[in-house]
């Protein structure tokens, strides 16, 4: 479903830009509501959530598409935890529609997909893992990482049972914006993948930006 | 569909429903899932034993093979790029990996909850406290819990990413059979699919055989069904001959 945000970029309590290859890991708090920017258009924006409090309790993509009963993520959808807590709301989206079934790429997946000398690609789990590792203090690492969501891509899933990844449905400065409803910890990889149409072979950079509306 | 393999069975058990096991499953064996009655549903994940972080990862999986559903001619990859297993035998057609698993709440709120303290061993066991007593036994805990297959479920999915339980199909005699490209940990329950529309708790067998793999041959369905799939058999053959995972064969 489409709804924009009536948040002023303005207003925003920060802002960041995030190139893509770079991961961003930030704490949000419960209240506080996040946008991302696909700024340029097509790009994949590959995000994990952990529950700041206990870490173990983090984004679960199969508990939140079924308890909504569809496979597509847009405004309305509660993204559950391994729990079965709301972790973050949608709250605003220009796309209407974002995966949360093709998980993040990895150097080894890409050397499945599409050559085995693939491997030494950039990919998200690689920022994934330097995330984790720059910022061990929050004792995370890689059985943390695990299925995420793919806001801006268009992974559409047939009625014989295919799955394609489909050019995206973003356009620049389209974006989704999520209200939190506990403190989450939010690592992003903004994906480098220039093997599939997931972002037109063009990886471009993302924006973040906070808004503190009704923290608690 | 197909091959009714050469079939030398070393094991053979009967898990009732509702119930969780795990075991270790070498290469160059095959695991045989039989839905006795017709509904059963067969919660399952995968490690590599020799480090468990390695682990069955479904979006892979998926992407790898361009698929929704599991059936045969696909293999069930890592997160490392190596397939744990390939579905050589199905008669079923169709297996869910994207809904997950129940939970003591869920399964509370759509059959009710059947306590130990009353019902003893005809409780309504659920496939997460499953996969956390049988990943425990191996040093697994809730960061290692990912999505799961579940065999003989079949979902569907409309135009619009509407998810559907479809159990038209769901008769009795229905088999899968799994064939292992590397040593792996399996876990596994016997816990309804938490979709499962219908209005008591489904306990349903599963019968489990166990042995040797025919030798794959060079036009093999799994390896060739896809040019994704003879890569992901590169990768498991580089580290089945790489040294660590050779272990005296």
């Amino acid at each position: 479903m489409l709804r924009a945000s009536a948040l002023l970029a303005g207003e925003a309590m920060y802002r960041q830009i995030v190139p893509a290859g770079d991961y961003w890991l930030d704490l949000v708090k419960s209240g506080q509501v996040l946008r991302i920017v696909d700024l340029e258009g097509n790009q994949a924006a590959d995000t994990l959530f952990f529950n700041a409090a206990d870490v173990a309790e983090r984004y679960s993509a199969v508990d939140t598409i079924r308890e909504q009963g569809n496979v597509y993520l847009s405004c309305g959808t509660k993204l559950l935890s391994t729990a079965g807590n709301v972790m973050l709301e949608i709250v605003a989206d220009t796309v209407g529609r974002h995966d949360t079934l093709g998980g993040a790429c990895a150097a080894e997946s890409n050397s499945v997909r599409y050559a085995l000398e693939k491997r030494t690609m950039h990919a998200c789990r690689d920022s994934y893992l330097l995330a984790v590792a720059e910022h061990d203090e929050l004792g995370l690492g890689k059985r943390d990482l695990t299925h995420n969501i793919n806001f801006f891509m268009n992974v559409p899933v047939t009625p014989d049972g295919g799955l394609s990844f489909a050019d995206g449905l973003s356009g620049p400065g389209q974006y989704v914006e999520m209200r939190a409803a506990m403190d989450v910890i939010v690592l992003i990889s903004n994906c480098p993948q220039l093997n599939n149409p997931c972002n037109a072979y063009n990886p471009t950079p993302l924006e973040v930006l906070i808004w503190n509306t009704d923290v608690r | 569909m197909e091959p009714a393999e050469s079939a030398e069975v070393h094991y053979e058990t009967t898990l009732e429903g509702g119930k969780h096991w795990s075991l270790t499953v070498r290469s160059g064996m095959r695991l045989r899932l039989t839905d006795r009655d017709g509904g059963a549903n067969v919660g399952m994940l995968f490690y590599n034993p020799l480090n468990p972080l390695e682990r069955y990862n479904a979006p892979d999986t998926l992407k790898c093979q361009h698929t929704f559903k599991l059936t045969r001619g696909h293999c069930l990859y890592s997160d490392m790029g190596r397939i744990f297993c390939s579905i050589t035998a199905d008669t079923a057609g169709w297996h869910d990996t994207v809904c997950g698993t129940t939970t003591r709440q869920g399964v509370a709120r759509r059959w009710g909850e059947r306590r130990y303290q009353e019902f003893r061993n005809d409780w309504t066991q659920n496939g997460h406290d499953a996969f956390l007593v049988e990943g425990g036994k191996y040093g697994l805990g809730r960061r290692d819990l990912a999505a799961n297959v579940n065999w003989f479920s079949k979902v569907v999915v409309a135009a619009d990413g509407a998810l559907s339980f479809d159990a038209a199909d769901a008769a009795a005699g229905r088999w899968v059979e799994l064939r292992f490209e590397m040593d792996t940990l399996v876990l596994l329950h016997t816990c309804p699919h938490p979709l499962d529309p219908s209005p008591v708790y489904p306990r349903k067998a599963v019968v489990l055989e166990l042995g040797p793999a025919a030798p794959m041959a060079e036009d093999d369905f799994c390896r060739n069904s896809r040019p994704e799939n003879a890569r992901g058999f590169a990768n498991t053959e580089l580290y089945r001959r790489s040294g660590c995972a050779v272990r005296g064969k």
